[in-house]
């Protein structure tokens, strides 16, 4: 084994463990503001990916020019589902919390399944297809450019929670409803705003992953569990948190499956995460309750 | 169904059956045929049952134009004086207890002959079993699990190669390019996903792998629905070995873009079917897809070396619109071989039929598939079945084995990824 597999290899890792926290900080964003699971989270980051295979499909648009508007898509989409489903239910227990989102998860695919079919899609001929050579390394360049827009719209999601006043009321609504709401914060606005984001998250993965992943109506069950894993790892509701527990994931998931084998790698993931909720159920950077 | 309605069905039925008997001299010949015709497979369940009512079709009525085929004349079959078949069609959907109650309709309220059956390995188990306990002969003409002619049952009898047997086919071929292009090849490695089916056809590969003198370097398996395939081409590409046997379902695409990616590339690509048959694997991965082995039961590029297959596909397409795929294709030779059987027993006793069974010997010649012929071992597995292997070529499967069907002498090595344009 040479020092150049090695590398190639943790390179790969922190390119598909971007994505994961891609998809993961859209999940913990809803859940910190909000408290709720979002089990249809993979259905955002299909419907993603067939936003910008419609829009590459019909009118020749390529992906990555289409992104922002992939994204506001899923911003409106997210703000819709808030208004008409997930607004009704936001002081029931958690048990109707989890059904519902269930239920939209269900709903999604099956709706996916019947408009565009079960067939697997590709984008073929995108802008970002090819492979670069970086120091030696050779990377799909689709997946260099999905990993660098993971970082460029994660660092947007901490700049706009850290250094804007509605992403301070955000953060505020996050850390306690009620202080929030005494302090002239609308926390329903701000319920709204966090699920757009959150599934503009995932719709942003969604478009940088069409460049290079097959496009089907169940791909968000392949990327959700890993999804579920990041957050709980990086901490419920921390946007940084999931950020580097992303890239960990990757990491080890590709390091683990060449060092001891491909068939393990899930599991050596899982083991990493029942060692943290056992040792520092907080996460990794998640506030201690 | 209420009581009332069925009984006067069961009425109906009967006195239908006594108006045919009285309207015909000739004696029908009842064929239960237990397919999947509704739910997740009915597509494929349909293609079946057009290919048996073909079939039939031409056992009854003739076939001019194939006059290789037996029964072509016309006229039903000639030893039970111009019998004719009649299909009793039963739907399992999917459900191995479905089967195993139709099964049982068909014999005691259907009195059919013969069962033939059921596509999905697990129905034709449990449907089989009903025949068995009855004894009624069943003819699985596309269930391959090996696990089916392992029973030690007397009245089952399989027409279709099982999955051994295509699985050792890749090691034979592999032989015979080492033979023709005077090339040596040693190391083979394996990848495949982790449910049954890979891990079955890796085991195989293993056994088989070694009888014939290749050393199996390394062997992958990974978990099915996984999101990316790093660390195992990774593991391959450090195995470094000649040949690579592959079990994919949907991760077919992913692995090919994932070897281009990191630069991967054996002298060759053997695929087990599954991922890199679908339609979707050649569509998506376009020309990246060119120069991959797949094993395979049938394809309709075996009528440029045999003449029988067009002309039956010929009669299928104007019938249905559509051509013959592997599943027709075995369906159609099952019912043409238990008619071949019934024909010689020349009797509607099921024990005569088991025992004409038995004594098939059909001639590769009679076939639309890629067989030797057919005749049943003590198992009642056809022993002169074989698979073919197919090669992408410009978009399509190609047959590039065994060599006398071939449409196209195999590529090999396949062209490394910077050579080609």
């Amino acid at each position: 084994m040479t020092a150049e597999l090695l590398l190639q290899t943790l390179a790969s890792g922190v390119l598909i463990g971007l994505i994961y926290a891609l998809v993961a900080i859209g999940l913990t964003m809803i859940f910190g503001v909000m408290d709720i699971v979002n089990f249809a989270h993979g259905e955002f980051l299909m419907l993603g990916m067939y936003a910008s295979f419609w829009l590459f499909a019909l009118f020749a648009l390529d992906p990555l020019l289409t992104l922002p508007l992939t994204v506001l898509m899923l911003f409106a989409l997210g703000v819709l589902v808030w208004k008409l489903v997930i607004r009704r239910i936001a002081d029931a227990p958690a048990l109707s919390q989890i059904f519902t989102t269930f239920g939209l998860m269900l709903l999604f695919r099956g709706l996916a399944q019947f408009f565009w079919k079960p067939d697997y899609r590709t984008i073929e001929g995108s802008l970002a297809a090819g492979g670069v050579q970086l120091a030696g390394l050779q990377l799909g360049r689709p997946q260099v450019i999905a990993g660098l827009g993971a970082i460029v719209v994660t660092a947007a999601v901490w700049f706009f929670l850290h250094r804007t006043r509605l992403g301070a009321a955000l953060e505020a609504t996050a850390s306690d409803k009620e202080a929030a709401r005494l302090m002239g914060i609308d926390s329903h606005r701000m319920f709204g705003l966090a699920w757009g984001i959150g599934a503009a998250c995932a719709g942003a993965a969604g478009g940088l992953l069409s460049t290079f992943f097959p496009i089907f109506p169940e791909v968000g069950a392949n990327f959700i569990l890993v999804a579920f894993v990041v957050v709980n790892l990086g901490g419920f509701g921390s946007v940084a948190g999931a950020f580097w527990a992303g890239i960990l994931v990757g990491v080890i998931e590709v390091m683990g499956g060449l060092l001891i084998g491909p068939q393990y790698k899930t599991a050596i993931v899982l083991v990493l995460f029942l060692a943290v909720l056992m040792f520092r159920p907080q996460g990794l950077m998640g506030k201690t309750a | 169904m209420n009581p009332f309605r069925k009984s006067s069905l069961v009425a109906a039925s009967v006195a239908l059956a006594f108006a045919a008997t009285g309207a015909r001299a000739q004696q029908e010949i009842k064929i239960g045929a237990i397919y999947p015709l509704t739910g997740p497979l009915a597509s494929s369940g349909a293609e079946m049952r057009e290919a048996l009512e073909l079939a039939a079709d031409i056992v009854n009525n003739g076939a001019k134009g194939v006059p290789e085929l037996p029964f072509s004349a016309g006229g039903g079959l000639p030893g039970l004086k111009g019998a004719k078949i009649k299909l009793v069609f039963a739907d399992h959907q999917g459900n191995p207890q479905v089967g195993a109650s139709e099964a049982e309709r068909l014999v005691n309220q259907e009195k059919v002959v013969a069962l033939i059956g059921a596509y999905n390995s697990n129905v034709t188990q449990t449907a089989s079993q009903v025949a068995e306990r009855y004894k009624i002969p069943f003819l699985s003409a596309e269930s391959s699990s090996p696990t089916l002619t392992a029973r030690g049952f007397k009245y089952f009898f399989r027409t279709t190669p099982h999955d051994e047997l295509f699985v050792r086919n890749a090691f034979e071929f592999v032989k015979d390019v080492e033979a023709a292009k005077k090339i040596k090849v040693a190391t083979m490695a394996t990848l495949a996903e982790n449910t049954l089916f890979g891990n079955e056809a890796a085991k195989l590969q293993a056994k088989y792998g070694a009888e014939h003198g290749y050393s199996i370097v390394k062997q992958v398996s990974y978990p099915a629905k996984t999101t990316q395939l790093t660390s195992e081409v990774q593991t391959l590409k450090a195995a470094n070995a000649q040949v690579l046997l592959q079990s994919s379902y949907s991760e077919a695409i992913l692995s090919m873009k994932t070897y281009k990616e990191l630069g991967y590339l054996p002298d060759m690509l053997i695929a087990n079917d599954a991922g890199f048959a679908d339609t979707e694997f050649t569509k998506t991965l376009g020309k990246d897809a060119e120069y991959v082995v797949s094993r395979e039961v049938w394809a309709l590029d075996l009528g440029d070396r045999k003449p029988i297959i067009r002309k039956v596909d010929d009669l299928f397409r104007s019938r249905n619109k559509i051509d013959l795929t592997g599943n027709s294709a075995r369906s159609f030779t099952g019912l043409m071989v238990l008619a071949d059987a019934i024909n010689r027993a020349a009797s509607t006793d099921p024990e005569a039929i088991r025992a004409a069974l038995a004594a098939t010997d059909i001639a590769a010649d009679k076939l639309i598939m890629p067989w030797k012929g057919v005749k049943f071992d003590a198992t009642g597995q056809n022993a002169l079945g074989a698979g073919i292997l197919v090669q992408v070529r410009d978009g399509q499967y190609r047959t590039v084995w065994p060599f006398d069907l071939a449409s196209r002498e195999v590529v090999w090595p396949m062209p490394r990824w910077d050579a080609r344009k």
